[in-house]
Protein backbone atom coordinates (compact mmCIF):
# COMPACT_ATOMS: atom_id res chain seq x y z
CA UNK A 1 0.00 0.00 0.00
CA UNK A 2 1.43 3.19 -0.60
CA UNK A 3 1.81 6.62 0.68
CA UNK A 4 -2.01 8.32 0.94
CA UNK A 5 -3.33 11.38 -0.70
CA UNK A 6 -5.81 13.55 1.40
CA UNK A 7 -8.18 16.00 -0.35
CA UNK A 8 -8.02 19.55 0.69
CA UNK A 9 -8.99 20.39 4.18
CA UNK A 10 -8.68 23.24 6.73
CA UNK A 11 -5.58 24.02 7.87
CA UNK A 12 -5.45 22.39 10.87
CA UNK A 13 -5.87 19.33 9.60
CA UNK A 14 -2.18 17.59 9.33
CA UNK A 15 -0.45 16.80 6.12
CA UNK A 16 2.34 14.19 5.63
CA UNK A 17 4.94 13.80 2.96
CA UNK A 18 7.28 11.22 1.87
CA UNK A 19 10.08 9.82 3.70
CA UNK A 20 13.33 10.54 2.77
CA UNK A 21 16.78 10.22 4.28
CA UNK A 22 18.11 13.00 5.54
CA UNK A 23 21.86 14.05 7.32
CA UNK A 24 22.37 13.31 10.94
CA UNK A 25 24.31 11.87 13.74
CA UNK A 26 21.38 9.48 14.55
CA UNK A 27 18.15 8.11 12.89
CA UNK A 28 14.97 7.55 15.22
CA UNK A 29 12.44 5.79 13.16
CA UNK A 30 9.29 4.78 14.41
CA UNK A 31 6.48 2.87 12.21
CA UNK A 32 3.43 1.19 12.95
CA UNK A 33 1.61 -1.51 10.38
CA UNK A 34 2.06 -0.22 7.30
CA UNK A 35 4.24 2.08 8.04
CA UNK A 36 6.87 -0.40 8.08
CA UNK A 37 6.93 -0.19 3.91
CA UNK A 38 7.76 3.43 4.07
CA UNK A 39 10.64 2.42 5.93
CA UNK A 40 11.73 -0.44 3.64
CA UNK A 41 11.41 2.16 1.10
CA UNK A 42 13.39 4.74 3.20
CA UNK A 43 16.72 2.68 3.78
CA UNK A 44 16.20 1.42 -0.61
CA UNK A 45 16.07 5.69 -1.39
CA UNK A 46 19.12 6.36 1.30
CA UNK A 47 21.18 2.61 -0.50
CA UNK A 48 20.52 3.88 -3.69
CA UNK A 49 22.11 7.32 -2.77
CA UNK A 50 25.11 5.54 -1.39
CA UNK A 51 24.24 6.74 1.92
CA UNK A 52 23.93 3.54 4.48
CA UNK A 53 21.77 4.58 7.57
CA UNK A 54 22.31 1.04 9.19
CA UNK A 55 25.00 1.79 11.82
CA UNK A 56 23.00 4.70 13.17
CA UNK A 57 19.49 3.60 12.95
CA UNK A 58 16.66 3.13 15.22
CA UNK A 59 14.15 1.23 14.43
CA UNK A 60 11.02 0.82 16.72
CA UNK A 61 8.27 -1.00 14.85
CA UNK A 62 4.30 -2.04 16.10
CA UNK A 63 1.81 -4.46 14.82
CA UNK A 64 -0.79 -2.14 13.42
CA UNK A 65 -4.34 -2.13 14.93
CA UNK A 66 -5.92 -3.41 12.25
CA UNK A 67 -3.28 -6.23 12.55
CA UNK A 68 -0.80 -5.94 9.95
CA UNK A 69 2.67 -6.89 10.68
CA UNK A 70 5.71 -6.33 8.84
CA UNK A 71 8.22 -7.13 11.67
CA UNK A 72 9.92 -9.54 9.92
CA UNK A 73 11.16 -7.94 7.41
CA UNK A 74 12.22 -4.47 9.40
CA UNK A 75 14.12 -6.97 11.19
CA UNK A 76 15.88 -8.13 8.16
CA UNK A 77 17.18 -4.71 7.04
CA UNK A 78 19.63 -4.99 10.13
CA UNK A 79 19.55 -1.72 12.13
CA UNK A 80 21.76 -0.96 14.74
CA UNK A 81 18.86 -1.04 16.84
CA UNK A 82 15.53 -2.87 16.29
CA UNK A 83 12.61 -3.04 18.65
CA UNK A 84 9.52 -4.74 17.30
CA UNK A 85 6.52 -4.81 19.54
CA UNK A 86 2.61 -5.38 20.38
CA UNK A 87 1.42 -1.60 20.42
CA UNK A 88 2.53 2.07 20.42
CA UNK A 89 1.52 1.71 24.12
CA UNK A 90 4.28 -0.40 24.90
CA UNK A 91 6.93 1.35 22.49
CA UNK A 92 6.17 4.58 23.97
CA UNK A 93 8.88 4.49 27.44
CA UNK A 94 11.58 3.39 24.36
CA UNK A 95 10.57 6.65 22.26
CA UNK A 96 10.74 8.53 24.92
CA UNK A 97 14.04 7.07 26.72
CA UNK A 98 15.31 7.37 23.02
CA UNK A 99 13.90 11.17 22.36
CA UNK A 100 15.52 11.77 26.54
CA UNK A 101 19.11 10.78 25.64
CA UNK A 102 19.12 12.34 21.97
CA UNK A 103 21.54 15.25 20.36
CA UNK A 104 20.54 17.59 17.99
CA UNK A 105 21.36 15.81 14.88
CA UNK A 106 19.12 13.32 15.47
CA UNK A 107 16.36 12.69 12.62
CA UNK A 108 12.95 11.69 13.49
CA UNK A 109 10.94 9.79 10.99
CA UNK A 110 7.51 8.56 11.53
CA UNK A 111 5.02 6.53 9.04
CA UNK A 112 1.96 4.74 9.50
CA UNK A 113 -1.01 5.63 10.99
CA UNK A 114 -1.74 9.29 11.84
CA UNK A 115 -1.98 8.50 15.36
CA UNK A 116 1.55 7.17 15.56
CA UNK A 117 2.53 9.54 13.80
CA UNK A 118 1.00 12.68 16.02
CA UNK A 119 1.58 10.69 19.05
CA UNK A 120 5.54 10.27 18.40
CA UNK A 121 5.54 14.06 17.28
CA UNK A 122 4.22 15.30 20.55
CA UNK A 123 6.54 14.06 22.24
CA UNK A 124 9.06 15.36 20.26
CA UNK A 125 7.51 18.58 20.99
CA UNK A 126 7.33 17.93 24.63
CA UNK A 127 11.57 17.78 24.34
CA UNK A 128 11.49 21.01 22.10
CA UNK A 129 11.81 19.43 18.63
CA UNK A 130 10.18 21.59 15.86
CA UNK A 131 7.12 19.65 15.07
CA UNK A 132 8.09 20.62 11.55
CA UNK A 133 11.32 19.04 11.90
CA UNK A 134 10.09 15.81 12.18
CA UNK A 135 9.80 13.81 8.48
CA UNK A 136 6.40 11.48 8.42
CA UNK A 137 4.67 9.59 5.18
CA UNK A 138 0.73 8.27 6.03
CA UNK A 139 0.20 4.45 5.70
CA UNK A 140 -2.34 2.24 6.00
CA UNK A 141 -5.16 2.55 8.21
CA UNK A 142 -6.94 6.46 7.98
CA UNK A 143 -8.87 5.51 11.95
CA UNK A 144 -8.69 8.50 14.13
CA UNK A 145 -7.89 9.56 17.58
CA UNK A 146 -10.50 11.50 18.81
CA UNK A 147 -10.77 13.93 21.74
CA UNK A 148 -14.12 14.44 23.00
CA UNK A 149 -14.44 18.35 23.37
CA UNK A 150 -17.05 18.17 26.38
CA UNK A 151 -15.61 14.98 28.34
CA UNK A 152 -12.09 15.56 26.97
CA UNK A 153 -12.03 11.84 27.09
CA UNK A 154 -10.02 10.05 23.84
CA UNK A 155 -11.33 7.60 21.35
CA UNK A 156 -8.84 5.65 19.57
CA UNK A 157 -9.21 4.24 16.19
CA UNK A 158 -12.35 5.76 15.19
CA UNK A 159 -13.53 4.70 11.55
CA UNK A 160 -17.11 5.89 11.73
CA UNK A 161 -18.64 9.56 11.71
CA UNK A 162 -20.58 10.42 13.70
CA UNK A 163 -19.14 8.22 16.84
CA UNK A 164 -19.90 7.04 20.20
CA UNK A 165 -17.42 8.77 22.67
CA UNK A 166 -16.37 6.09 24.72
CA UNK A 167 -16.05 8.02 27.97
CA UNK A 168 -19.61 10.02 28.15
CA UNK A 169 -21.08 8.08 25.09
CA UNK A 170 -22.03 11.45 23.40
CA UNK A 171 -22.60 10.79 19.99
CA UNK A 172 -19.94 12.75 18.22
CA UNK A 173 -19.50 14.29 14.74
CA UNK A 174 -15.47 13.75 13.94
CA UNK A 175 -13.86 16.85 12.78
CA UNK A 176 -11.43 17.93 10.65
CA UNK A 177 -9.74 20.06 13.18
CA UNK A 178 -6.57 18.57 15.18
CA UNK A 179 -4.67 19.20 18.57
CA UNK A 180 -1.11 19.05 17.75
CA UNK A 181 -0.56 19.26 21.58
CA UNK A 182 -2.44 15.85 21.96
CA UNK A 183 -2.41 14.53 18.93
CA UNK A 184 -6.39 14.05 18.00
CA UNK A 185 -9.21 14.94 15.81
CA UNK A 186 -11.70 16.82 18.04
CA UNK A 187 -15.28 15.36 18.49
CA UNK A 188 -18.22 17.41 18.82
CA UNK A 189 -21.99 16.61 19.64
CA UNK A 190 -23.92 15.93 17.11
CA UNK A 191 -27.51 15.77 18.38
CA UNK A 192 -27.23 18.72 20.85
CA UNK A 193 -29.91 20.70 19.57
CA UNK A 194 -32.08 17.82 19.02
CA UNK A 195 -31.25 14.78 20.88
CA UNK A 196 -31.83 11.25 19.87
CA UNK A 197 -31.55 13.31 16.04
CA UNK A 198 -28.56 11.27 15.06
CA UNK A 199 -27.32 10.72 11.87
CA UNK A 200 -26.45 7.60 10.24
CA UNK A 201 -22.99 6.00 11.29
CA UNK A 202 -20.77 5.84 7.93
CA UNK A 203 -17.61 4.63 8.01
CA UNK A 204 -15.48 6.99 6.61
CA UNK A 205 -11.96 6.88 8.25
CA UNK A 206 -11.22 2.66 7.28
CA UNK B 1 -0.07 57.22 14.44
CA UNK B 2 3.29 57.55 11.69
CA UNK B 3 4.34 54.17 9.61
CA UNK B 4 7.03 52.97 11.62
CA UNK B 5 4.68 52.82 14.72
CA UNK B 6 4.40 54.79 17.68
CA UNK B 7 7.15 56.87 19.67
CA UNK B 8 8.77 57.99 22.11
CA UNK B 9 9.89 61.26 23.28
CA UNK B 10 12.92 60.27 25.05
CA UNK B 11 15.51 62.19 26.89
CA UNK B 12 19.30 60.69 26.68
CA UNK B 13 19.95 60.00 30.64
CA UNK B 14 23.31 58.69 30.09
CA UNK B 15 25.65 57.65 27.65
CA UNK B 16 28.66 55.27 28.69
CA UNK B 17 31.48 54.52 26.66
CA UNK B 18 32.59 51.09 27.23
CA UNK B 19 36.00 50.72 24.77
CA UNK B 20 37.49 52.18 22.25
CA UNK B 21 34.63 51.04 19.46
CA UNK B 22 31.15 50.92 21.85
CA UNK B 23 29.38 53.54 23.96
CA UNK B 24 26.01 52.59 26.02
CA UNK B 25 23.34 54.76 25.64
CA UNK B 26 20.66 55.19 27.78
CA UNK B 27 17.35 56.66 26.58
CA UNK B 28 14.16 57.78 29.37
CA UNK B 29 10.71 59.43 28.26
CA UNK B 30 10.84 63.31 28.79
CA UNK B 31 7.48 63.09 30.64
CA UNK B 32 9.13 60.55 32.87
CA UNK B 33 5.88 57.76 32.01
CA UNK B 34 7.19 54.43 32.04
CA UNK B 35 8.07 52.83 28.43
CA UNK B 36 6.27 49.79 26.98
CA UNK B 37 7.76 46.82 28.01
CA UNK B 38 9.54 44.30 25.83
CA UNK B 39 10.51 40.95 24.69
CA UNK B 40 14.24 39.60 25.22
CA UNK B 41 15.13 40.48 20.91
CA UNK B 42 13.28 43.36 20.49
CA UNK B 43 14.86 46.74 19.10
CA UNK B 44 13.94 50.15 18.32
CA UNK B 45 14.61 52.38 16.10
CA UNK B 46 16.52 55.93 16.87
CA UNK B 47 16.12 59.11 14.60
CA UNK B 48 18.83 61.37 14.68
CA UNK B 49 18.74 64.78 12.44
CA UNK B 50 22.26 64.91 11.94
CA UNK B 51 22.63 68.34 10.15
CA UNK B 52 19.69 68.04 8.26
CA UNK B 53 19.84 64.72 6.90
CA UNK B 54 17.27 62.65 9.03
CA UNK B 55 18.69 59.24 9.87
CA UNK B 56 16.62 56.00 10.93
CA UNK B 57 18.69 53.25 12.84
CA UNK B 58 17.14 50.42 14.43
CA UNK B 59 19.29 49.28 17.72
CA UNK B 60 18.48 45.89 20.09
CA UNK B 61 17.33 47.03 23.45
CA UNK B 62 20.22 45.70 25.76
CA UNK B 63 18.59 46.48 28.85
CA UNK B 64 16.69 44.13 31.44
CA UNK B 65 13.35 43.78 29.91
CA UNK B 66 11.70 44.38 33.37
CA UNK B 67 12.93 47.78 33.65
CA UNK B 68 10.39 49.81 32.55
CA UNK B 69 12.06 53.20 33.69
CA UNK B 70 13.99 53.21 30.22
CA UNK B 71 15.67 51.47 27.16
CA UNK B 72 19.44 50.74 26.64
CA UNK B 73 21.00 50.17 23.49
CA UNK B 74 24.55 49.69 22.54
CA UNK B 75 26.09 51.25 19.69
CA UNK B 76 29.50 50.25 17.63
CA UNK B 77 31.62 53.39 16.02
CA UNK B 78 31.68 52.96 12.22
CA UNK B 79 34.49 55.29 10.57
CA UNK B 80 33.67 54.09 7.24
CA UNK B 81 29.83 53.82 7.48
CA UNK B 82 26.64 55.98 6.26
CA UNK B 83 27.30 58.03 9.48
CA UNK B 84 24.16 57.19 12.10
CA UNK B 85 26.73 55.43 14.21
CA UNK B 86 29.25 58.11 14.03
CA UNK B 87 26.29 60.37 14.89
CA UNK B 88 25.59 58.42 17.75
CA UNK B 89 29.46 59.07 19.00
CA UNK B 90 30.20 62.36 18.30
CA UNK B 91 26.90 64.41 18.64
CA UNK B 92 24.79 62.42 21.22
CA UNK B 93 25.46 63.46 24.69
CA UNK B 94 23.02 63.63 28.60
CA UNK B 95 20.17 65.07 28.41
CA UNK B 96 19.78 65.38 24.79
CA UNK B 97 16.08 65.06 23.73
CA UNK B 98 16.00 62.23 20.85
CA UNK B 99 12.57 60.13 19.18
CA UNK B 100 12.64 56.29 19.13
CA UNK B 101 10.13 54.28 18.19
CA UNK B 102 8.13 51.73 20.01
CA UNK B 103 9.89 48.42 20.72
CA UNK B 104 9.42 45.19 17.94
CA UNK B 105 11.36 42.22 18.46
CA UNK B 106 11.70 40.33 14.82
CA UNK B 107 14.67 37.59 17.16
CA UNK B 108 12.41 36.44 20.20
CA UNK B 109 13.13 33.22 21.94
CA UNK B 110 11.26 30.10 21.09
CA UNK B 111 9.77 29.01 24.08
CA UNK B 112 9.42 25.64 23.37
CA UNK B 113 12.73 25.56 23.40
CA UNK B 114 14.16 23.13 25.93
CA UNK B 115 17.79 24.61 25.99
CA UNK B 116 18.59 28.25 24.20
CA UNK B 117 22.26 28.38 22.82
CA UNK B 118 23.24 31.74 21.94
CA UNK B 119 26.07 32.88 19.35
CA UNK B 120 27.37 36.19 19.15
CA UNK B 121 29.73 38.21 17.53
CA UNK B 122 31.07 41.48 18.23
CA UNK B 123 28.40 44.10 18.95
CA UNK B 124 25.69 41.11 17.71
CA UNK B 125 25.58 40.62 21.55
CA UNK B 126 23.46 43.02 22.57
CA UNK B 127 20.13 41.47 21.46
CA UNK B 128 20.89 38.88 23.95
CA UNK B 129 21.97 40.50 27.16
CA UNK B 130 17.94 41.02 27.36
CA UNK B 131 17.44 37.63 26.17
CA UNK B 132 19.55 36.27 28.74
CA UNK B 133 17.91 38.48 31.61
CA UNK B 134 14.43 37.34 30.47
CA UNK B 135 15.70 33.76 30.33
CA UNK B 136 17.67 33.55 33.89
CA UNK B 137 14.04 34.96 35.30
CA UNK B 138 12.29 32.09 34.43
CA UNK B 139 15.18 29.63 34.97
CA UNK B 140 15.55 28.46 31.25
CA UNK B 141 18.47 26.57 30.24
CA UNK B 142 21.02 28.71 28.22
CA UNK B 143 24.28 28.87 27.27
CA UNK B 144 26.25 31.91 25.98
CA UNK B 145 29.06 31.95 23.34
CA UNK B 146 30.37 35.42 22.84
CA UNK B 147 33.21 35.84 20.26
CA UNK B 148 35.41 39.49 20.02
CA UNK B 149 38.39 41.03 18.30
CA UNK B 150 40.21 41.06 21.23
CA UNK B 151 40.40 41.42 25.23
CA UNK B 152 40.24 45.10 24.90
CA UNK B 153 37.17 44.85 23.53
CA UNK B 154 35.03 42.45 25.47
CA UNK B 155 33.66 44.33 28.32
CA UNK B 156 30.17 43.51 27.86
CA UNK B 157 31.13 39.91 27.82
CA UNK B 158 33.03 40.35 30.69
CA UNK B 159 30.22 41.73 32.68
CA UNK B 160 28.03 38.89 31.51
CA UNK B 161 30.29 36.55 32.71
CA UNK B 162 30.36 37.98 36.03
CA UNK B 163 26.18 37.81 36.12
CA UNK B 164 26.14 33.99 34.72
CA UNK B 165 28.98 32.15 35.25
CA UNK B 166 29.97 29.03 33.46
CA UNK B 167 26.68 29.55 31.33
CA UNK B 168 28.72 32.40 29.51
CA UNK B 169 31.92 31.27 27.34
CA UNK B 170 34.09 34.06 25.94
CA UNK B 171 36.12 33.44 22.57
CA UNK B 172 39.29 35.97 21.54
CA UNK B 173 40.43 35.96 17.66
CA UNK B 174 43.59 38.18 18.45
CA UNK B 175 44.44 35.38 20.50
CA UNK B 176 43.37 32.46 18.49
CA UNK B 177 40.66 30.99 21.21
CA UNK B 178 37.78 30.45 18.58
CA UNK B 179 34.50 29.28 18.98
CA UNK B 180 34.42 25.20 17.58
CA UNK B 181 30.84 25.71 15.87
CA UNK B 182 30.63 22.01 14.43
CA UNK B 183 31.44 20.21 18.04
CA UNK B 184 29.35 22.89 19.75
CA UNK B 185 26.32 22.21 17.65
CA UNK B 186 27.07 18.21 17.48
CA UNK B 187 26.86 17.86 21.59
CA UNK B 188 23.81 19.77 22.09
CA UNK B 189 20.63 17.63 23.25
CA UNK B 190 17.20 17.49 21.62
CA UNK B 191 15.29 20.24 21.48
CA UNK B 192 18.39 23.12 21.96
CA UNK B 193 17.27 26.02 19.75
CA UNK B 194 20.13 27.99 18.48
CA UNK B 195 20.06 31.60 18.38
CA UNK B 196 22.91 33.58 16.33
CA UNK B 197 23.51 37.73 15.71
CA UNK B 198 26.94 39.00 14.57
CA UNK B 199 29.02 39.18 11.56
CA UNK B 200 27.11 37.77 8.55
CA UNK B 201 29.90 35.04 7.99
CA UNK B 202 29.43 33.98 11.70
CA UNK B 203 25.57 33.66 11.16
CA UNK B 204 25.84 31.78 7.77
CA UNK B 205 28.81 29.44 9.40
CA UNK B 206 26.39 28.67 12.04
CA UNK B 207 23.52 28.12 9.88
CA UNK B 208 24.83 26.37 7.46
CA UNK B 209 26.76 24.27 9.94
CA UNK B 210 23.39 23.16 12.22
CA UNK B 211 21.79 22.56 8.81
CA UNK B 212 24.61 20.28 7.63
CA UNK B 213 24.24 19.07 11.31
CA UNK B 214 20.92 17.68 11.06
CA UNK B 215 19.37 20.93 13.01
CA UNK B 216 15.33 21.38 11.58
CA UNK B 217 15.13 24.99 10.06
CA UNK B 218 12.92 26.03 13.07
CA UNK B 219 15.68 25.70 16.00
CA UNK B 220 17.98 28.18 13.88
CA UNK B 221 17.07 31.64 14.59
CA UNK B 222 19.37 34.18 13.11
CA UNK B 223 19.30 38.34 13.25
CA UNK B 224 21.09 40.66 10.85
CA UNK B 225 20.10 44.14 10.54
CA UNK B 226 21.91 45.25 7.42
CA UNK B 227 23.01 49.11 6.52
CA UNK B 228 21.17 50.15 3.15
CA UNK B 229 24.93 50.32 0.86
CA UNK B 230 25.84 53.25 -0.65
CA UNK B 231 25.46 53.47 -4.66
CA UNK B 232 24.70 55.17 -8.08
CA UNK B 233 22.11 57.64 -8.13
CA UNK B 234 18.83 56.60 -9.48
CA UNK B 235 15.69 58.18 -9.81
CA UNK B 236 12.28 56.27 -8.52
CA UNK B 237 8.72 56.98 -10.21
CA UNK B 238 5.52 56.79 -7.16
CA UNK B 239 2.23 55.89 -8.89
CA UNK B 240 0.43 56.70 -6.58
CA UNK B 241 1.35 59.99 -5.31
CA UNK B 242 2.68 61.36 -8.70
CA UNK B 243 6.05 62.03 -7.88
CA UNK B 244 9.80 61.22 -8.97
CA UNK B 245 11.71 61.18 -6.41
CA UNK B 246 16.08 61.04 -6.95
CA UNK B 247 18.07 58.54 -4.69
CA UNK B 248 21.12 59.94 -3.90
CA UNK B 249 24.61 57.88 -4.10
CA UNK B 250 24.76 57.53 0.07
CA UNK B 251 20.88 57.46 0.77
CA UNK B 252 18.40 54.35 0.98
CA UNK B 253 15.14 54.26 -1.74
CA UNK B 254 13.08 54.59 1.50
CA UNK B 255 15.36 57.71 2.73
CA UNK B 256 14.36 59.64 -0.23
CA UNK B 257 10.70 58.41 -0.60
CA UNK B 258 10.31 59.85 3.24
CA UNK B 259 12.33 62.90 2.03
CA UNK B 260 9.94 63.72 -0.58
CA UNK B 261 7.20 63.64 1.73
CA UNK B 262 5.79 60.36 1.57
CA UNK B 263 5.34 57.89 4.80
CA UNK B 264 5.53 54.49 3.79
CA UNK B 265 5.34 51.54 6.38
CA UNK B 266 9.00 49.90 7.32
CA UNK B 267 9.73 48.49 10.84
CA UNK B 268 13.59 47.36 11.12
CA UNK B 269 15.00 49.45 8.00
CA UNK B 270 17.58 47.10 7.66
CA UNK B 271 16.02 44.11 5.30
CA UNK B 272 14.88 42.06 7.64
CA UNK B 273 11.50 42.42 8.63
CA UNK B 274 9.47 42.86 5.62
CA UNK B 275 7.64 45.84 6.84
CA UNK B 276 8.80 48.06 3.33
CA UNK B 277 7.82 45.23 0.88
CA UNK B 278 6.45 47.13 -2.33
CA UNK B 279 4.89 46.27 -5.61
CA UNK B 280 6.95 47.33 -8.22
CA UNK B 281 4.95 48.51 -11.53
CA UNK B 282 7.12 49.06 -13.88
CA UNK B 283 11.35 48.17 -14.51
CA UNK B 284 12.95 48.80 -17.09
CA UNK B 285 16.66 48.13 -15.56
CA UNK B 286 17.71 45.72 -12.96
CA UNK B 287 16.85 46.00 -9.02
CA UNK B 288 19.47 45.29 -6.52
CA UNK B 289 17.86 43.40 -4.03
CA UNK B 290 19.99 43.89 -1.08
CA UNK B 291 17.76 42.39 1.82
CA UNK B 292 17.36 39.16 3.34
CA UNK B 293 12.81 39.33 2.88
CA UNK B 294 11.96 38.10 -0.27
CA UNK B 295 12.28 34.96 -2.09
CA UNK B 296 14.57 34.04 -5.09
CA UNK B 297 11.29 33.64 -6.84
CA UNK B 298 9.99 37.04 -5.88
CA UNK B 299 13.59 38.60 -6.75
CA UNK B 300 13.51 36.92 -9.87
CA UNK B 301 10.37 37.97 -11.30
CA UNK B 302 11.09 42.40 -10.55
CA UNK B 303 7.77 42.79 -9.13
CA UNK B 304 8.49 43.29 -5.49
CA UNK B 305 11.08 45.44 -3.60
CA UNK B 306 12.47 46.48 -0.07
CA UNK B 307 12.99 49.93 -0.36
CA UNK B 308 14.94 50.28 2.88
CA UNK B 309 18.20 48.65 1.70
CA UNK B 310 17.67 47.83 -2.35
CA UNK B 311 18.47 49.68 -5.16
CA UNK B 312 18.00 50.03 -9.32
CA UNK B 313 20.17 50.59 -12.11
CA UNK B 314 18.44 50.97 -15.22
CA UNK B 315 16.42 53.81 -17.13
CA UNK B 316 12.61 53.60 -15.20
CA UNK B 317 11.39 52.15 -11.87
CA UNK B 318 7.73 52.52 -11.20
CA UNK B 319 7.02 51.92 -7.40
CA UNK B 320 3.35 51.54 -5.87
CA UNK B 321 3.37 54.08 -3.53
Amino acid sequence: MMNTAFPPSITTRPVYGLLEPHPGSEHLMVADGEGGGALLDLFAKADGQGIDLRPTAHVIYVRAANGTDMGDRLAALGAARFYHGPSLSAAMPRICKALGDAHMGLQIYLAGTETLIGVVQSEAMKVGYPHDGVHTEHRGSLARRVQCVHCKGITENVTTDPMVCSHCGLHLYVRDHYSRRIAAFQGVNIDAEDPGQVPEMVEKFP
Amino acid sequence: MSSGGPHIQARVADVIPVNALIKTFRFEPVDGSPVPPFSGGSHVVVEMNDNGTRRLNPYSLMSDPSDTKGYSISVRRDDFGRGGSLYMHNHVTPGMEMTISYPVNLFPEDARARKHLLIAGGIGITPFIAHMAQMDRRNANFELHYGVQSRSLGQLGDELKRSYDNRVHLYYDDENIRIDLPRLLRSQPLGTHVYVCGPKGMINAVRELAAQAGWPRGAIHSEEFLAPPVGKPFSVELARTGITVEVAAVQSLLEAIEAAGVDPPYLCRGGACGQCECNVLDCEGDIEHNDHWLTPEQRASQKKIMPCVSRFTGSRLVLDL
